[in-house]
């Protein structure tokens, strides 16, 4: 292992005690996987913030009690008390403080309490080529693919050790080498896709790479031309969902890939998989587990967290109101302060809609009423909400969820 | 032999070989140290004070608070004997090793051969130390 000045000065503790555990737990994982030396990375995302454990407070508790402070910008994802398994935690206040206390300790290390799975769409965002340290699956995807910037799947412990040090270890997605493309997922017949459409497209175009690709990088060709950013967003998040995917290509969207050689560094790669309407259709059906026509209780939207475009393309659908079931809509509290300072928080409450900040409805108990299916339009929620909540899903698009919140049952648009 | 020790440590116990890669998160229970995926061929196994062998990890990087707590709680295997490298099995370990002084020795064998030998042992005894690494058949 090659250490630099600083990280040898770290070992030896001239940075804090912090600092120095932090960097051997660093280089421990870099031996680990393989890596040689250690690099800077600009910013961490840490998604430290749901309770798994003791541990998981254990750890952020002793950093806070040896003065520890993160060297780098360092945003945090959604928190409360648990994530993947809610049944463990319901109902249990002693739990609750834990989740509360884990929240505040890593503010105390310097974090910016940010509690957003979207740090992308913060004032946060890295730029194309930077070195950064991500957790959480779908912020992942969208550094590597739609940014450029550069991460490998971090997680537990090892992402706020990087942003104690500002260091990551050289291998993986770091690496120019490692970001071609290994196979192509082709779309066919999706010129004339309009805004509404894309939205579906690109989750089912993001379920099937996780499927077909896991960890080996797509090139996705076929995408609409109206693709918006928050569309490839629901598309790395439904491909994380699926699969172990770190990072896609979309041609002619994403910086890395203005076009298929660049994408695949000139190799010819096999297309793993052929999408046309049809399988797109039965890959979103798939995602339903009730017929439409069932009764519904809610519609869940934001996840990942709503962006200030997405909330621009739903207010129109608010003219309908009164709904006939709640809709809930998670966000960031940076995009909620923006909704209130601008009025459209008061036009959002008024029309029936619930903000959720901070966290998200398919990893925590909010939504009130289980005994109906939730519509949403994301392909992540859609994935995990009936294994973490045990309710049945709709799937639509934007277009269809507000459609079947006005009939109070599954409809499209 | 190939074998590296991912983490360092002491660790002696019978042998537990898992046929699939397990995610010790949604997996594994740390309060009860027994695999609780139903469809894990050896769902229901406890792991506690065991040698355990598997072939890589797998699943979320949450895994690694998961085995982390189990250490703490001491429901976890006494040490891992992989095959492939895991960071996440091993950031867990390590983060247990520094918050609490418990060793859960991992060890990644790299040659399958090896792997399968070793893991068809009754007990082992593991010494990994950052000079040497011993793994001795054990009674």
């Amino acid at each position: 292992m090659q250490l630099s000045r600083t990280d040898q000065e770290m070992l030896d503790g001239a940075h804090g005690a912090a600092a120095a555990d932090a960097v051997r737990l660093v280089l421990d994982f870099a031996r680990a996987v393989g890596a040689s030396r250690l690099i800077d990375c600009v910013c961490a995302h840490v998604d430290g913030c749901l309770y798994h454990g003791q541990a998981s407070l254990d750890f952020v508790e002793r950093f806070v009690s040896l003065g520890g402070r993160v060297k780098v910008p360092t945003t945090l994802n959604v928190g409360s008390v648990d994530l993947i398994h809610p049944d463990l935690f319901i109902g249990d206040p002693a739990l609750g403080s834990a989740g509360k206390r884990l929240m505040e300790a890593h503010v105390e290390l310097g974090c910016t309490p940010s509690f957003t799975c979207a740090p992308y769409q913060t004032l946060f965002r890295p730029r194309l080529g930077d070195q950064v340290a991500w957790a959480e699956s779908n912020a992942i995807v969208f550094a590597n693919s739609v940014i450029g910037a550069r991460t490998n799947r971090y997680g537990d412990f090892i992402d706020l050790a990087c942003a104690l040090t500002g260091r990551v270890p050289d291998y993986g997605l770091h690496r120019n080498e490692n970001r071609r493309a290994g196979a192509i997922l082709e779309l066919v017949g999706f010129e004339d896709a309009d805004a509404d459409q894309a939205g579906g497209i690109a989750v089912a175009a993001g379920l099937s790479l996780g499927r077909s690709c896991g960890e080996t990088i797509a090139a996705i060709t076929g995408l609409p031309a109206c693709t918006s950013e928050d569309d490839l967003k629901a598309l790395g998040a439904a491909a994380a969902s699926s699969g172990s995917v770190a990072m896609f290509h979309a041609v002619g969207l994403t910086p890395e890939a203005p076009d298929l050689a660049t994408a695949t560094g000139g190799k010819d790669v096999p297309v793993a998989t052929r999408l046309g309407p049809a399988e797109v259709s039965a890959i979103l059906a798939g995602l339903s587990t009730v017929p439409d026509g069932s009764a519904l209780t809610a519609v869940a939207l934001g996840t990942p967290h709503f962006s200030l475009a997405e909330f621009d393309r739903l207010m129109p659908f608010l003219d309908a109101a009164p709904f006939a079931v709640p809709i809930y809509v998670n966000t960031g509290r940076h995009a909620w302060e923006r909704l209130v300072a601008d009025g459209r928080a008061a036009r959002l409450e008024a029309a029936g809609v619930t903000v959720v900040v901070d966290t998200c409805t398919y990893v925590t108990a909010i939504l009130r009423e289980l005994s109906g299916a939730v519509m949403t339009n994301s392909g992540k929620w859609a994935y995990y909400a009936p294994g973490n909540l045990g309710v049945d899903v709709a799937f639509g698009t934007l277009a269809d969820t507000m459609v079947s919140a006005k009939a109070g049952r599954v409809v499209r648009a | 032999m190939s074998a590296r020790a991912l983490v360092h440590g002491h660790a002696s116990g019978g042998m537990l070989r898992l046929d699939e890669p397990l995610s010790f998160w949604g997996g594994f229970d740390s309060a009860t140290g027994k695999v609780i995926d139903r469809f894990h061929p050896q769902h229901g196994a406890c792991l506690t004070g065991l040698i355990v062998a598997m072939e890589r990890g797998r699943g979320s990087s949450s895994g690694a608070s998961v085995l982390a707590e189990a250490i703490r709680r001491g429901t976890a295997p006494a040490a891992l004997l992989l095959l492939d490298a895991d960071a996440i099995i091993a950031t867990g370990a390590l983060v247990a090793q520094m918050l609490y002084r418990i060793d859960c020795p991992v060890i990644a064998v790299g040659d399958r051969g090896d792997w399968q030998r070793l893991s068809t042992l009754l007990r082992l005894e593991i010494d990994a130390g950052p000079d040497a690494l011993r793994i001795t058949p054990s009674q």
